[in-house]
């Protein structure tokens, strides 16, 4: 009997199809052919072509991050290859895991500065969890394997696996071997709490008179926001979200209390700041959560729950650091909580209310919206909030839009909120989005992005004609970089420079030149009717184009260097 | 303070580069690096010198085990440990005083000449980075180097602790 040969084109194919991917997102070029020559000869694997490799990794990022499966994207090797790479780092700070294969020249052209040469795994190191380059033909199906092991697990993060052509053309063959139950004696992603520290955190919470939760985007990245809400419901709680775990907690749950940090609300980061035990789980203490680190809630003593050991006392030191998946950390918290015979301080939680009431009274999230005036941006996130019953995915840009949705779209549930938190990365809401909308077709997927973040990656209104795709794209347009435009206001003597947006297109001809409906909205009076009539419209793209007031900030806002709870909440008016 | 470091990882391409990347990419210290296979191919081992106070060092060695190719990290500094660094060290040893003085210098740290030239004396030396630099002071009291390469350190812990997989 003779084993059956395949070629390296094939055997990624094949070995995608085992591990069940769907989709693939990329860009065929020189060096990558014969993978897309394979990818044609099959039916398993649907290849999105996008119209730039960036968006290739933003639209697998917004897959992975709508639905939890890992995205795969396609690249050929040189540009292709480093277009990907802000795509790269963005999946990166956030944790999401992320597969990209990535063309090359032949092995034997490597180190030559051939056409299309650009060593990827070099360029991308300091932004991937790990690489690999591939070097022989019957390793292909294993490191890929394992690519999607190592992106998936512990910490998740994006994989680089580089492709020579020479191992992908049809004269090199080789039999197809694959281990899909990966080992590897130099990673094991440690899962469990150790006892010692579990039994240390349930004692401290048990004790704590002024107990809150801070939770992150590790609890969206686990599934965990079931167990998170059960704990909360135990301990009786206040919870914050960072702006990366907001659906974590329903938006709506009596005790949470808004998202903490530069742009948070009051109650929260007063709740932080005057707090006796803080309960970390799967945050990092992000410098955009904590403002002067130095200042740091200082007399809270901090249970930090985090799969990454390097996340815990990196910025702020934690008194009881706890290594392991957030949901396994939690569900062994409950046990040892109901192993010591927990019951809540009822009136100690009472005080501890009481306070947060009336720092939450002081409506810091609220904005003025006069009849006649300019459309205030926040009152297009209301309006978009209340039309989709507050059940759309909701895609975003980076800047002061994204604020104000993270401020005034509460998120029922984990995964409907899809922002680039950590990278920043503008141009990431509408491939993000398209994503998404690929995965849940029948579901309202929004991308609320501004008039800078949506030129950034216009080009895929293209994609979304061909694979029809019907986002709904509100774009906040203030004629400036409005996050830009704040900070100068506030920093820099309200000098604008560069952050004024001359010559920008009618948004709503652009879209109709892709073959989709543009909607303009220019006053306050029909706002709500002609949001309503974009939601309508369900088989075709809708490209809401609203004219918002450009002086518009953000609030409340971190005063620079200050504590977590020393803010800005409207011009020149301090907390 | 200073700190040494080792490091066992696989032995694959790219894995000591990960570890240098890292170094730079979070502005950790690196004062002297080594590297090479172990008895066992599929494994490198790496020793790293740095500086840094408890808190960097917690990071560092953190940030490195995070690395998939990284199998184990330990700090050899923490506990009992034989250190050793090589030296190999050009001096002029023009006149019969300078020869003289090379040569008895050279057995006090015990330290070898391996290599003689018209007017040029080699001198190996292996010890600690301390005796090391004492030699090299001493020896520039004396005459004029020329040349002088390091290893770079390296360790092991003392007793029945081993780094091995």
């Amino acid at each position: 009997m003779t084993t059956e040969l395949f070629t390296g084109a094939e055997m990624v194919v094949k070995a995608l199809s085992a591990l069940k991917v769907k989709y693939i997102f990329g860009y065929p070029g020189g060096s990558i052919l014969d993978l897309y020559d394979a990818i044609f000869q099959q039916d398993e694997i649907e290849h999105i072509l996008v119209r730039h490799e960036q968006a290739a990794t933003h639209m697998a990022d917004g897959y992975t991050r709508a639905t939890g499966k890992v995205g795969v994207v396609l690249a050929t090797s040189g540009p292709g290859a480093t277009n990907c790479v802000t795509g790269i780092a963005t999946a990166y700070m956030d944790s999401i895991p992320m597969v990209v294969l990535a063309g090359q020249v032949p092995t034997t052209l490597i180190g030559n500065d051939a056409f299309q040469e650009t060593d990827i795994v070099g360029c991308t190191r300091p932004i991937v969890k790990h690489s690999f380059n591939c070097r022989n033909l019957a390793e292909i199906p294993n490191i890929i394997a394992k690519a999607f092991y190592i992106a998936s697990t512990g910490r998740p993060g994006p994989v680089v696996v580089e492709l020579p052509k020479d191992l992908l053309i049809p004269q090199n063959k080789a039999p197809f071997n694959i281990e899909i139950n990966v080992k590897m004696r130099s990673y094991n992603p440690n899962i469990k709490g150790h006892p010692k520290q579990i039994r240390k955190a349930a004692k401290t919470i048990s004790e704590a008179k002024r107990l809150v939760i801070y939770s992150g985007g590790g609890i969206i990245l686990a599934d965990a926001s079931q167990l998170l809400t059960t704990l909360v419901e135990t301990l009786k709680a206040p919870i914050t979200n960072t702006l990366m775990g907001l659906g974590g907690i329903s938006g709506k749950h009596e005790n949470f209390i808004g998202m903490l940090g530069m742009h948070g609300s009051i109650e929260a980061n007063k709740t932080m700041a005057n707090a006796d035990v803080i309960l970390a789980l799967g945050a990092r203490f992000d410098d955009r959560v904590t403002n002067n680190v130095e200042k740091f809630c200082p007399n809270a003593t901090i249970i930090h729950v985090d799969i990454d050991p390097t996340s815990i006392s990196k910025t702020i030191n934690a008194h009881i650091p706890v290594v392991g998946l957030v949901d396994i950390v939690m569900q062994q918290l409950l046990d040892e909580l109901n192993a010591i015979n927990f019951s809540p301080d009822e009136e100690a939680l009472k005080d501890w209310w009481q306070q947060i009431h009336l720092w939450r009274d002081m409506r810091s999230v609220s904005y003025k919206q006069v009849a006649g005036e300019k459309i205030k941006p926040q009152r297009v996130i209301e309006a978009m909030y209340k039309i989709t019953n507050g059940e759309a995915y909701v895609a975003s840009d980076v800047g002061q839009h994204q604020m104000f949705a993270a401020q005034f779209y509460p998120f029922a549930k984990p995964r409907q909120w899809i922002n680039s938190g950590g990278a920043g990365t503008m141009g990431f809401g509408l491939p993000a989005a398209m994503g998404v909308k690929l995965a849940f077709p029948d579901k309202h997927v929004i991308c609320i992005t501004g008039d800078g973040s949506i030129q950034m990656n216009i080009q895929e209104l293209s994609t979304c004609k061909q694979y029809n795709l019907p986002v709904v794209i509100i774009t906040l347009n203030n004629r400036s970089l409005g996050m830009v435009r704040q900070w100068q206001d506030m920093v820099y003597g309200g000098r604008h420079s560069s952050s004024y947006m001359e010559s920008l297109p009618d948004f709503c001809k652009v879209a109709e030149a892709y073959g989709h409906v543009g909607i303009k909205i220019d006053t306050l009076d029909e706002l709500d009717a002609k949001l309503e009539q974009a939601f309508r419209i369900k088989n075709k793209l809708v490209f809401v184009d609203v004219l918002v007031d450009e002086k518009e900030h953000v609030y409340p806002m971190h005063i620079r260097q200050g504590g977590i709870d020393e803010m800005w909440i409207e011009k020149g008016i301090k907390a | 303070m200073r700190h040494i470091l080792a490091i066992l990882l696989e032995n694959e391409a790219g894995a000591l580069s990960r570890i240098v990347g890292l170094f730079s990419q979070r502005a950790f210290n690196i004062e002297s690096l080594t590297v090479a296979p172990t008895g066992d191919n599929s494994l490198s081992r790496i020793t790293i010198a740095t500086i840094g106070d408890d808190r960097v060092l917690e990071q560092i060695v953190k940030q490195v085990n995070k690395l998939v190719d990284v199998i184990k990290i330990s700090e050899l500094t923490d506990r009992k440990h034989v250190e050793r660094e090589l030296l190999l060290i050009k001096v002029a040893a023009m006149t019969d005083k300078s020869r003289t003085e090379v040569k008895r210098i050279t057995d006090i740290f015990r330290g070898s000449i391996v290599d003689i030239g018209k007017q040029i004396y080699t001198v190996e030396l292996t010890g600690s980075s301390e005796k090391l630099n004492a030699f090299i002071e001493t020896l520039s009291n004396e005459t004029e180097i020329i040349e002088s390469v390091r290893s770079g350190c390296v360790g092991i812990a003392r007793g029945e602790k081993a780094l091995r997989v």
